[in-house]
Protein backbone atom coordinates (compact mmCIF):
# COMPACT_ATOMS: atom_id res chain seq x y z
CA UNK A 1 0.00 0.00 0.00
CA UNK A 2 2.57 2.35 0.99
CA UNK A 3 4.79 1.20 -2.20
CA UNK A 4 1.95 2.02 -4.51
CA UNK A 5 1.48 5.20 -2.84
CA UNK A 6 5.25 5.91 -3.67
CA UNK A 7 4.74 4.27 -6.82
CA UNK A 8 1.80 6.90 -7.88
CA UNK A 9 3.12 9.83 -6.99
CA UNK A 10 6.14 9.14 -8.33
CA UNK A 11 5.12 9.08 -11.90
CA UNK A 12 2.55 12.01 -11.41
CA UNK A 13 5.54 14.04 -10.38
CA UNK A 14 7.47 12.71 -13.46
CA UNK A 15 4.87 13.64 -15.81
CA UNK A 16 4.32 17.14 -13.57
CA UNK A 17 8.36 17.53 -14.44
CA UNK A 18 8.21 17.22 -18.46
CA UNK A 19 7.20 20.36 -19.43
CA UNK A 20 9.89 22.15 -17.59
CA UNK A 21 12.32 19.32 -18.96
CA UNK A 22 10.93 20.33 -22.78
CA UNK A 23 11.77 23.69 -22.03
CA UNK A 24 15.27 23.30 -20.80
CA UNK A 25 15.73 20.75 -23.65
CA UNK A 26 15.09 22.46 -26.59
CA UNK A 27 15.95 25.62 -25.71
CA UNK A 28 19.37 24.41 -25.49
CA UNK A 29 19.28 22.32 -28.30
CA UNK A 30 20.22 22.95 -31.74
CA UNK A 31 17.56 23.84 -34.33
CA UNK A 32 18.52 20.41 -36.43
CA UNK A 33 17.93 18.98 -33.00
CA UNK A 34 14.98 20.11 -32.24
CA UNK A 35 12.93 19.14 -35.63
CA UNK A 36 14.99 15.60 -36.04
CA UNK A 37 12.73 12.98 -36.69
CA UNK A 38 14.52 11.13 -33.54
CA UNK A 39 14.17 11.95 -30.41
CA UNK A 40 17.47 13.29 -28.75
CA UNK A 41 16.64 12.53 -24.64
CA UNK A 42 19.33 15.76 -24.09
CA UNK A 43 21.13 17.53 -26.29
CA UNK A 44 24.23 16.09 -28.01
CA UNK A 45 25.98 19.15 -27.43
CA UNK A 46 24.56 22.35 -25.04
CA UNK A 47 24.50 25.13 -27.06
CA UNK A 48 24.94 27.81 -23.95
CA UNK A 49 25.85 30.07 -26.93
CA UNK A 50 21.96 30.07 -27.64
CA UNK A 51 21.70 32.23 -24.32
CA UNK A 52 24.25 35.29 -26.68
CA UNK A 53 21.97 34.88 -29.27
CA UNK A 54 18.75 35.39 -27.81
CA UNK A 55 19.66 38.36 -26.42
CA UNK A 56 21.23 39.63 -29.43
CA UNK A 57 18.47 39.12 -31.56
CA UNK A 58 17.29 42.24 -32.72
CA UNK A 59 13.66 41.24 -33.86
CA UNK A 60 12.69 39.59 -30.22
CA UNK A 61 12.76 42.64 -27.93
CA UNK A 62 13.75 40.57 -24.91
CA UNK A 63 15.37 42.86 -22.12
CA UNK A 64 12.97 45.22 -22.78
CA UNK A 65 9.75 43.41 -22.49
CA UNK A 66 11.40 41.54 -19.25
CA UNK A 67 12.35 45.16 -17.47
CA UNK A 68 8.78 46.03 -18.09
CA UNK A 69 7.30 42.83 -16.61
CA UNK A 70 9.52 43.71 -13.73
CA UNK A 71 8.02 47.36 -13.33
CA UNK A 72 5.06 46.21 -13.64
CA UNK A 73 4.93 43.53 -11.22
CA UNK A 74 6.86 45.57 -8.61
CA UNK A 75 4.07 48.49 -8.81
CA UNK A 76 1.14 46.43 -8.95
CA UNK A 77 2.62 44.35 -5.77
CA UNK A 78 3.88 47.77 -3.77
CA UNK A 79 0.77 49.73 -4.95
CA UNK A 80 -1.97 46.81 -4.06
CA UNK A 81 -0.61 46.08 -1.00
CA UNK A 82 -0.38 50.01 0.45
CA UNK A 83 -3.59 50.68 -1.47
CA UNK A 84 -5.80 47.62 0.03
CA UNK A 85 -3.54 47.13 3.18
CA UNK A 86 -4.98 50.95 4.12
CA UNK A 87 -8.52 50.20 3.11
CA UNK A 88 -8.62 46.77 4.18
CA UNK A 89 -7.98 48.49 7.93
CA UNK A 90 -10.27 51.53 7.70
CA UNK A 91 -12.86 49.31 6.92
CA UNK A 92 -11.86 46.94 9.72
CA UNK A 93 -11.22 49.46 12.67
CA UNK A 94 -12.39 52.98 12.17
CA UNK A 95 -16.37 53.17 12.73
CA UNK A 96 -17.73 55.77 10.38
CA UNK A 97 -21.51 56.53 9.12
CA UNK A 98 -20.58 55.81 5.74
CA UNK A 99 -18.22 52.72 6.41
CA UNK A 100 -20.79 50.11 5.80
CA UNK A 101 -21.94 51.73 2.39
CA UNK A 102 -18.28 51.40 1.22
CA UNK A 103 -18.11 47.98 2.07
CA UNK A 104 -21.08 47.14 0.44
CA UNK A 105 -19.23 48.69 -2.73
CA UNK A 106 -16.70 47.06 -2.04
CA UNK A 107 -18.23 43.05 -2.07
CA UNK A 108 -20.59 44.15 -5.05
CA UNK A 109 -17.20 44.04 -6.95
CA UNK A 110 -16.26 40.39 -5.83
CA UNK A 111 -18.92 38.97 -7.82
CA UNK A 112 -17.11 40.18 -11.17
CA UNK A 113 -14.06 38.79 -12.01
CA UNK A 114 -12.00 41.35 -13.43
CA UNK A 115 -10.79 40.07 -16.98
CA UNK A 116 -15.14 39.79 -17.54
CA UNK A 117 -15.00 43.57 -17.85
CA UNK A 118 -11.85 44.41 -19.90
CA UNK A 119 -13.93 45.61 -22.60
CA UNK A 120 -15.18 48.40 -20.00
CA UNK A 121 -12.13 49.28 -18.36
CA UNK A 122 -10.27 49.04 -21.92
CA UNK A 123 -12.98 51.92 -22.80
CA UNK A 124 -12.17 54.25 -19.78
CA UNK A 125 -8.43 54.13 -20.23
CA UNK A 126 -8.06 54.98 -23.41
CA UNK A 127 -10.08 57.65 -22.61
CA UNK A 128 -7.47 58.46 -20.30
CA UNK A 129 -4.77 58.27 -23.17
CA UNK A 130 -3.13 55.15 -21.62
CA UNK A 131 -2.87 53.01 -24.42
CA UNK A 132 1.02 51.50 -24.65
CA UNK A 133 1.62 53.16 -21.46
CA UNK A 134 2.89 52.03 -18.19
CA UNK A 135 0.01 53.79 -16.27
CA UNK A 136 -2.11 51.96 -18.17
CA UNK A 137 -0.95 48.34 -17.65
CA UNK A 138 -0.55 49.39 -14.15
CA UNK A 139 -2.63 51.50 -12.56
CA UNK A 140 -5.98 49.66 -13.22
CA UNK A 141 -4.65 46.38 -11.67
CA UNK A 142 -4.29 48.22 -8.27
CA UNK A 143 -7.98 48.47 -6.95
CA UNK A 144 -8.83 44.88 -5.97
CA UNK A 145 -11.75 44.50 -4.04
CA UNK A 146 -11.22 41.25 -3.41
CA UNK A 147 -7.51 42.05 -2.01
CA UNK A 148 -9.34 45.03 0.30
CA UNK A 149 -11.94 42.50 1.58
CA UNK A 150 -9.20 39.96 2.56
CA UNK A 151 -7.20 42.57 4.61
CA UNK A 152 -10.61 43.89 6.17
CA UNK A 153 -10.78 40.25 7.24
CA UNK A 154 -7.51 39.84 8.41
CA UNK A 155 -7.17 43.20 10.51
CA UNK A 156 -10.50 42.16 12.07
CA UNK A 157 -8.91 39.61 13.63
CA UNK A 158 -5.69 41.29 14.81
CA UNK A 159 -5.75 41.62 18.77
CA UNK A 160 -7.18 44.76 19.96
CA UNK A 161 -5.56 45.16 23.04
CA UNK A 162 -2.34 45.33 20.93
CA UNK A 163 -3.68 48.13 19.25
CA UNK A 164 -5.33 49.94 22.62
CA UNK A 165 -1.85 49.78 23.68
CA UNK A 166 -0.44 51.99 21.19
CA UNK A 167 -3.14 54.25 21.75
CA UNK A 168 -2.53 54.64 24.82
CA UNK A 169 0.87 55.22 23.98
CA UNK A 170 -0.96 58.82 22.00
CA UNK A 171 -0.66 56.77 18.40
CA UNK A 172 -3.57 57.61 16.35
CA UNK A 173 -5.04 55.61 13.57
CA UNK A 174 -2.39 56.20 11.17
CA UNK A 175 0.96 55.63 13.54
CA UNK A 176 -1.01 52.71 14.76
CA UNK A 177 -1.44 51.27 11.44
CA UNK A 178 2.51 51.65 10.59
CA UNK A 179 4.26 51.19 13.90
CA UNK A 180 2.22 48.29 15.35
CA UNK A 181 -0.37 46.73 12.87
CA UNK A 182 1.88 46.31 9.86
CA UNK A 183 4.87 45.58 11.36
CA UNK A 184 3.05 42.51 13.41
CA UNK A 185 1.52 41.52 10.02
CA UNK A 186 4.29 40.83 8.03
CA UNK A 187 3.37 37.20 7.21
CA UNK A 188 0.13 38.11 5.76
CA UNK A 189 1.32 40.94 3.49
CA UNK A 190 3.90 38.23 2.51
CA UNK A 191 1.75 35.85 1.48
CA UNK A 192 -0.63 38.16 -0.06
CA UNK A 193 2.29 40.41 -1.86
CA UNK A 194 3.79 36.91 -3.59
CA UNK A 195 0.49 35.84 -5.01
CA UNK A 196 -0.29 39.78 -6.09
CA UNK A 197 3.59 39.71 -8.11
CA UNK A 198 2.95 36.19 -9.51
CA UNK A 199 -0.80 36.85 -10.79
CA UNK A 200 1.06 40.45 -12.21
CA UNK A 201 4.16 38.79 -13.77
CA UNK A 202 2.11 35.91 -15.66
CA UNK A 203 -1.02 38.25 -16.81
CA UNK A 204 -2.02 38.09 -20.39
CA UNK A 205 -4.88 39.48 -21.19
CA UNK A 206 -4.77 42.54 -19.92
CA UNK A 207 -1.45 43.15 -21.48
CA UNK A 208 -2.51 41.66 -24.79
CA UNK A 209 -4.89 44.46 -25.05
CA UNK A 210 -3.58 47.45 -23.62
CA UNK A 211 0.28 47.28 -24.53
CA UNK A 212 -0.02 47.56 -28.56
CA UNK A 213 3.15 49.36 -28.91
CA UNK A 214 6.15 46.89 -29.24
CA UNK A 215 8.21 49.03 -26.49
CA UNK A 216 5.65 48.60 -24.13
CA UNK A 217 4.90 44.73 -24.35
CA UNK A 218 5.25 42.74 -21.09
CA UNK A 219 7.32 39.32 -20.90
CA UNK A 220 4.36 37.17 -21.55
CA UNK A 221 2.99 39.06 -24.61
CA UNK A 222 6.39 38.99 -26.15
CA UNK A 223 6.11 35.44 -26.16
CA UNK A 224 3.07 34.91 -26.87
CA UNK A 225 3.57 37.36 -30.38
CA UNK A 226 6.28 35.29 -31.55
CA UNK A 227 4.72 31.92 -30.67
CA UNK A 228 1.51 32.70 -32.53
CA UNK A 229 3.09 34.31 -35.27
CA UNK A 230 6.24 31.60 -34.86
CA UNK A 231 8.42 34.32 -36.38
CA UNK A 232 11.26 32.98 -34.72
CA UNK A 233 13.26 29.91 -34.49
CA UNK A 234 11.65 27.69 -31.88
CA UNK A 235 14.96 26.72 -29.90
CA UNK A 236 15.16 30.61 -29.10
CA UNK A 237 11.23 30.90 -27.93
CA UNK A 238 11.90 28.38 -25.49
CA UNK A 239 14.87 29.43 -24.04
CA UNK A 240 13.33 33.20 -23.57
CA UNK A 241 10.17 30.79 -22.22
CA UNK A 242 12.84 29.61 -19.27
CA UNK A 243 14.33 33.13 -18.62
CA UNK A 244 10.94 34.26 -18.29
CA UNK A 245 9.83 31.70 -15.93
CA UNK A 246 12.94 31.95 -13.63
CA UNK A 247 12.56 35.06 -11.60
CA UNK A 248 9.40 33.41 -10.71
CA UNK A 249 10.19 30.00 -9.86
CA UNK A 250 12.95 31.74 -7.70
CA UNK A 251 10.45 33.50 -6.17
CA UNK A 252 8.82 30.30 -5.68
CA UNK A 253 11.32 27.99 -3.86
CA UNK A 254 12.55 31.07 -1.80
CA UNK A 255 9.12 31.94 -0.66
CA UNK A 256 7.03 28.54 -0.81
CA UNK A 257 5.72 28.79 2.41
CA UNK A 258 4.01 32.51 2.14
CA UNK A 259 2.74 31.06 -1.27
CA UNK A 260 0.78 28.31 0.21
CA UNK A 261 -0.28 30.67 2.86
CA UNK A 262 -1.40 33.09 0.34
CA UNK A 263 -3.23 30.60 -1.91
CA UNK A 264 -5.21 28.99 1.43
CA UNK A 265 -6.46 32.86 2.00
CA UNK A 266 -7.09 33.96 -1.31
CA UNK A 267 -8.37 30.66 -2.42
CA UNK A 268 -11.13 30.11 0.77
CA UNK A 269 -11.90 33.98 2.03
CA UNK A 270 -13.31 34.10 -1.18
CA UNK B 1 -16.04 64.30 12.21
CA UNK B 2 -12.66 63.68 13.35
CA UNK B 3 -13.43 59.58 12.47
CA UNK B 4 -14.83 60.86 8.87
CA UNK B 5 -11.03 62.10 8.14
CA UNK B 6 -9.38 59.02 9.77
CA UNK B 7 -11.55 56.98 7.49
CA UNK B 8 -11.31 58.70 4.32
CA UNK B 9 -7.51 59.24 4.90
CA UNK B 10 -7.46 55.60 4.64
CA UNK B 11 -10.22 54.54 2.13
CA UNK B 12 -9.91 57.52 0.26
CA UNK B 13 -7.53 56.23 -2.42
CA UNK B 14 -8.61 53.20 -2.23
CA UNK B 15 -12.46 53.67 -2.96
CA UNK B 16 -11.52 56.90 -5.82
CA UNK B 17 -9.96 54.13 -7.42
CA UNK B 18 -12.05 52.07 -7.01
CA UNK B 19 -14.85 54.26 -8.49
CA UNK B 20 -12.83 55.65 -11.74
CA UNK B 21 -11.56 51.72 -12.85
CA UNK B 22 -14.64 49.58 -11.34
CA UNK B 23 -17.72 51.41 -11.32
CA UNK B 24 -17.21 53.90 -14.27
CA UNK B 25 -16.42 51.50 -16.62
CA UNK B 26 -19.56 49.42 -15.62
CA UNK B 27 -21.70 52.26 -15.70
CA UNK B 28 -20.40 53.69 -19.21
CA UNK B 29 -20.56 50.31 -20.42
CA UNK B 30 -24.27 49.82 -19.39
CA UNK B 31 -24.99 53.25 -21.62
CA UNK B 32 -22.63 52.21 -24.80
CA UNK B 33 -24.55 48.64 -24.89
CA UNK B 34 -27.66 50.38 -25.52
CA UNK B 35 -25.69 52.62 -28.52
CA UNK B 36 -24.24 52.07 -31.72
CA UNK B 37 -19.84 52.52 -31.33
CA UNK B 38 -18.01 51.15 -34.09
CA UNK B 39 -14.63 52.28 -33.91
CA UNK B 40 -15.53 54.89 -30.88
CA UNK B 41 -15.90 54.84 -27.44
CA UNK B 42 -18.24 57.62 -27.38
CA UNK B 43 -21.64 56.43 -27.92
CA UNK B 44 -23.15 57.55 -31.39
CA UNK B 45 -26.60 56.38 -32.49
CA UNK B 46 -29.24 54.97 -29.84
CA UNK B 47 -30.18 51.57 -30.68
CA UNK B 48 -32.38 50.32 -27.64
CA UNK B 49 -31.76 46.80 -27.12
CA UNK B 50 -30.81 46.00 -30.61
CA UNK B 51 -27.30 44.86 -29.43
CA UNK B 52 -28.62 42.95 -26.95
CA UNK B 53 -30.82 41.24 -29.37
CA UNK B 54 -28.26 40.10 -31.30
CA UNK B 55 -25.84 38.88 -29.07
CA UNK B 56 -28.31 36.47 -27.48
CA UNK B 57 -29.82 35.52 -30.90
CA UNK B 58 -26.49 35.91 -32.99
CA UNK B 59 -24.67 32.64 -33.25
CA UNK B 60 -21.33 33.14 -31.93
CA UNK B 61 -22.03 34.65 -28.88
CA UNK B 62 -24.34 31.24 -27.89
CA UNK B 63 -21.92 29.16 -28.97
CA UNK B 64 -19.07 30.98 -27.24
CA UNK B 65 -21.29 30.20 -23.82
CA UNK B 66 -21.61 26.19 -25.25
CA UNK B 67 -17.81 26.24 -25.64
CA UNK B 68 -17.15 27.14 -22.20
CA UNK B 69 -20.07 24.74 -21.46
CA UNK B 70 -17.96 21.68 -23.15
CA UNK B 71 -14.67 23.38 -21.40
CA UNK B 72 -16.33 23.22 -18.02
CA UNK B 73 -17.81 19.73 -17.92
CA UNK B 74 -14.26 18.73 -18.96
CA UNK B 75 -11.96 20.61 -16.55
CA UNK B 76 -14.66 21.37 -13.81
CA UNK B 77 -14.43 17.33 -12.55
CA UNK B 78 -11.29 16.24 -13.57
CA UNK B 79 -9.32 19.03 -11.88
CA UNK B 80 -11.70 18.54 -8.94
CA UNK B 81 -11.02 14.72 -8.56
CA UNK B 82 -7.26 14.67 -9.49
CA UNK B 83 -6.57 17.39 -7.08
CA UNK B 84 -8.61 15.84 -4.12
CA UNK B 85 -6.62 12.97 -5.23
CA UNK B 86 -2.65 14.14 -5.26
CA UNK B 87 -3.91 15.91 -2.41
CA UNK B 88 -5.09 13.01 -0.13
CA UNK B 89 -2.14 11.36 -0.79
CA UNK B 90 0.65 13.96 -0.17
CA UNK B 91 -1.15 14.13 2.87
CA UNK B 92 -0.92 10.29 3.87
CA UNK B 93 3.07 9.73 3.12
CA UNK B 94 5.56 11.06 5.78
CA UNK B 95 8.99 10.98 3.83
CA UNK B 96 9.64 13.08 1.18
CA UNK B 97 6.05 14.98 1.57
CA UNK B 98 7.46 18.47 0.98
CA UNK B 99 9.00 17.58 -1.59
CA UNK B 100 5.41 16.08 -3.76
CA UNK B 101 3.68 19.17 -2.70
CA UNK B 102 6.16 21.27 -4.34
CA UNK B 103 7.09 19.82 -7.76
CA UNK B 104 2.78 19.49 -8.15
CA UNK B 105 2.53 22.93 -6.77
CA UNK B 106 5.85 24.24 -9.20
CA UNK B 107 3.61 25.30 -12.41
CA UNK B 108 1.53 27.48 -10.67
CA UNK B 109 4.91 29.56 -11.19
CA UNK B 110 4.14 29.29 -15.17
CA UNK B 111 2.44 31.04 -17.04
CA UNK B 112 -0.51 29.87 -19.58
CA UNK B 113 1.36 31.73 -22.61
CA UNK B 114 4.87 29.49 -21.66
CA UNK B 115 2.63 26.46 -21.08
CA UNK B 116 0.95 27.32 -24.26
CA UNK B 117 4.26 27.19 -26.01
CA UNK B 118 5.41 24.06 -24.58
CA UNK B 119 1.92 22.37 -25.34
CA UNK B 120 2.06 23.69 -28.60
CA UNK B 121 5.63 23.19 -30.58
CA UNK B 122 6.87 20.89 -28.26
CA UNK B 123 4.09 18.14 -26.55
CA UNK B 124 1.24 18.43 -29.21
CA UNK B 125 2.63 19.86 -32.26
CA UNK B 126 1.48 18.40 -35.16
CA UNK B 127 4.89 17.27 -36.93
CA UNK B 128 6.67 14.16 -36.27
CA UNK B 129 9.10 15.26 -33.88
CA UNK B 130 6.72 16.30 -31.16
CA UNK B 131 6.83 14.03 -28.08
CA UNK B 132 3.12 13.01 -28.15
CA UNK B 133 3.81 12.29 -31.95
CA UNK B 134 6.78 10.38 -31.19
CA UNK B 135 5.20 8.21 -28.10
CA UNK B 136 2.80 7.21 -30.86
CA UNK B 137 5.46 6.51 -33.28
CA UNK B 138 7.03 4.08 -30.70
CA UNK B 139 3.63 1.61 -31.29
CA UNK B 140 3.44 2.35 -34.86
CA UNK B 141 0.46 5.13 -35.21
CA UNK B 142 0.65 7.99 -37.52
CA UNK B 143 1.42 11.29 -36.20
CA UNK B 144 -1.91 13.51 -35.37
CA UNK B 145 -2.71 17.44 -36.09
CA UNK B 146 -3.43 17.76 -32.31
CA UNK B 147 -4.21 21.59 -32.46
CA UNK B 148 -6.19 22.00 -35.91
CA UNK B 149 -8.06 19.01 -36.28
CA UNK B 150 -11.53 19.09 -35.63
CA UNK B 151 -13.19 16.20 -36.11
CA UNK B 152 -12.00 14.20 -34.20
CA UNK B 153 -11.58 17.65 -32.17
CA UNK B 154 -8.10 16.72 -30.21
CA UNK B 155 -7.25 20.41 -29.72
CA UNK B 156 -9.63 19.63 -26.12
CA UNK B 157 -7.32 17.02 -25.04
CA UNK B 158 -4.70 19.89 -25.58
CA UNK B 159 -6.29 22.74 -23.45
CA UNK B 160 -7.89 20.30 -21.04
CA UNK B 161 -4.62 18.90 -20.06
CA UNK B 162 -2.68 22.39 -20.27
CA UNK B 163 -4.85 23.70 -17.60
CA UNK B 164 -5.02 20.03 -15.70
CA UNK B 165 -0.80 20.79 -15.38
CA UNK B 166 -1.25 24.04 -14.59
CA UNK B 167 -4.21 24.80 -11.84
CA UNK B 168 -4.04 21.51 -10.30
CA UNK B 169 -1.54 22.42 -7.41
CA UNK B 170 -3.24 25.16 -6.54
CA UNK B 171 -6.36 23.19 -5.54
CA UNK B 172 -4.25 20.18 -3.99
CA UNK B 173 -2.79 22.89 -1.85
CA UNK B 174 -6.57 23.76 -0.70
CA UNK B 175 -7.76 20.59 -0.38
CA UNK B 176 -4.84 19.78 1.54
CA UNK B 177 -5.50 22.79 4.03
CA UNK B 178 -8.79 21.71 4.34
CA UNK B 179 -7.71 17.85 5.24
CA UNK B 180 -5.36 19.38 8.04
CA UNK B 181 -8.63 20.97 9.65
CA UNK B 182 -10.47 17.99 9.90
CA UNK B 183 -9.78 16.39 14.00
CA UNK B 184 -8.25 13.68 14.14
CA UNK B 185 -10.43 11.74 16.92
CA UNK B 186 -13.04 11.32 14.13
CA UNK B 187 -10.40 8.75 12.38
CA UNK B 188 -9.66 7.27 15.92
CA UNK B 189 -13.27 7.12 16.99
CA UNK B 190 -14.19 5.50 13.55
CA UNK B 191 -11.70 2.96 13.81
CA UNK B 192 -12.39 1.69 17.19
CA UNK B 193 -15.83 1.30 16.06
CA UNK B 194 -14.57 -1.00 13.11
CA UNK B 195 -14.73 1.60 9.67
CA UNK B 196 -11.52 0.37 7.65
CA UNK B 197 -9.22 2.85 6.51
CA UNK B 198 -9.84 3.86 2.36
CA UNK B 199 -13.29 4.06 1.24
CA UNK B 200 -15.26 3.87 4.38
CA UNK B 201 -13.63 6.98 6.21
CA UNK B 202 -13.03 8.94 2.91
CA UNK B 203 -16.74 8.62 2.37
CA UNK B 204 -18.30 8.71 5.65
CA UNK B 205 -15.79 11.48 7.78
CA UNK B 206 -13.34 13.47 5.02
CA UNK B 207 -15.71 14.29 2.25
CA UNK B 208 -18.25 15.66 4.68
CA UNK B 209 -15.38 17.39 6.19
CA UNK B 210 -14.44 18.79 3.21
CA UNK B 211 -17.84 20.12 2.58
CA UNK B 212 -16.93 24.09 2.43
CA UNK B 213 -13.35 23.22 0.69
CA UNK B 214 -15.16 21.02 -2.21
CA UNK B 215 -17.93 23.83 -2.34
CA UNK B 216 -15.42 26.64 -2.77
CA UNK B 217 -12.92 24.80 -4.95
CA UNK B 218 -15.99 23.86 -7.29
CA UNK B 219 -16.78 27.60 -7.44
CA UNK B 220 -13.48 28.84 -8.04
CA UNK B 221 -12.71 26.37 -11.23
CA UNK B 222 -16.05 27.56 -12.22
CA UNK B 223 -15.03 31.04 -12.50
CA UNK B 224 -11.54 30.29 -13.57
CA UNK B 225 -13.19 28.54 -16.66
CA UNK B 226 -15.55 30.69 -17.37
CA UNK B 227 -12.70 33.87 -18.25
CA UNK B 228 -10.50 31.18 -19.80
CA UNK B 229 -8.44 32.74 -22.73
CA UNK B 230 -4.81 32.70 -22.55
CA UNK B 231 -4.22 29.02 -23.52
CA UNK B 232 -6.76 29.29 -25.92
CA UNK B 233 -5.94 32.09 -27.62
CA UNK B 234 -2.11 31.17 -27.75
CA UNK B 235 -3.02 27.49 -28.58
CA UNK B 236 -5.19 27.91 -31.32
CA UNK B 237 -4.60 31.52 -32.61
CA UNK B 238 -2.38 32.45 -35.09
CA UNK B 239 -1.34 35.00 -37.02
CA UNK B 240 -3.42 34.85 -39.76
CA UNK B 241 -6.56 35.10 -36.92
CA UNK B 242 -8.23 32.94 -34.74
CA UNK B 243 -10.22 29.33 -35.88
CA UNK B 244 -13.76 29.58 -36.02
CA UNK B 245 -14.03 27.29 -33.72
CA UNK B 246 -13.63 26.23 -29.59
CA UNK B 247 -14.24 30.40 -28.54
CA UNK B 248 -14.98 30.79 -25.37
CA UNK B 249 -16.21 33.94 -24.29
CA UNK B 250 -13.70 36.28 -23.56
CA UNK B 251 -12.33 35.00 -26.60
CA UNK B 252 -15.56 36.14 -28.49
CA UNK B 253 -15.32 39.27 -26.76
CA UNK B 254 -12.12 40.42 -27.64
CA UNK B 255 -12.26 39.44 -31.45
CA UNK B 256 -15.43 41.49 -31.23
CA UNK B 257 -14.57 44.52 -29.47
CA UNK B 258 -10.82 44.43 -30.45
CA UNK B 259 -10.22 42.81 -33.31
CA UNK B 260 -8.95 43.69 -36.66
CA UNK B 261 -12.08 43.67 -38.20
CA UNK B 262 -13.24 46.90 -36.67
CA UNK B 263 -13.86 47.78 -33.43
CA UNK B 264 -17.15 47.09 -32.09
CA UNK B 265 -17.93 48.76 -28.39
CA UNK B 266 -21.40 48.74 -28.75
CA UNK B 267 -21.92 44.80 -29.25
CA UNK B 268 -18.77 44.12 -27.35
CA UNK B 269 -20.12 46.32 -24.10
CA UNK B 270 -24.04 43.85 -24.31
CA UNK B 271 -21.25 41.15 -24.65
CA UNK B 272 -19.56 42.63 -21.45
CA UNK B 273 -22.71 43.25 -19.49
CA UNK B 274 -24.36 39.81 -20.19
CA UNK B 275 -21.63 37.47 -18.87
CA UNK B 276 -20.97 40.03 -16.01
CA UNK B 277 -24.72 39.46 -14.99
CA UNK B 278 -23.94 35.39 -15.88
CA UNK B 279 -21.11 35.06 -13.56
CA UNK B 280 -22.92 37.23 -10.65
CA UNK B 281 -25.86 35.35 -10.93
CA UNK B 282 -23.86 31.89 -10.28
CA UNK B 283 -21.65 33.42 -7.53
CA UNK B 284 -24.94 34.82 -5.92
CA UNK B 285 -26.70 31.45 -6.14
CA UNK B 286 -23.20 29.24 -4.98
CA UNK B 287 -22.66 32.09 -2.23
CA UNK B 288 -25.88 31.15 -0.78
CA UNK B 289 -25.31 27.27 -0.70
CA UNK B 290 -22.16 27.82 0.82
CA UNK B 291 -23.30 30.00 3.91
CA UNK B 292 -26.37 27.92 3.82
Amino acid sequence: MRAARYLALSIAAALFLVPFYLVLRNGLASEQEITSPSWTFWPGEVRWENFADLFANPAVPLVRSLVNSVVVAVLQTAGQLLLCGLAGYGLARIPYRYANAVLYLVIATLMIPAAVTFVPTFVVVSTLGWISDLRGLVVPGLFSGFTTFLFRQYFLTFPKEVEEAARVDGLGHWGTYWRVVVPNSKGFFAALGVIAFMTSWNQFLWPLVIAQDRDSWTVQVALSTFLTAQSTEVGQLFLAAAVSVAPLVIVFVALQRFLVRGVVETGMKG
Amino acid sequence: MRNGRAFWLFVGPFAVGLLVFVYVPIGWSLLLSFFDARNTVTPTEFVGLRNYVDMLTDGPFLSSLGTFSVFAAFIVPLTFVLALALALLVNQIGFMQSFFRSVFFLPTACSYVVASLVWKLSIFNGVRFGLANTVLGWFGAEPVAWTVSTSPPWYWLVLVTLRLWLQLGFYMILFIAGLQRIPQHLYEAAWIDGARPGWQTLRYITMPQLRTTSVAVLLLLLIAAYQAFDEFYNVLGTDRGYPPFARPPLIYLYYTALGSGGQDFGHGSAGAVILTLLIAGVTLVQGKVITR
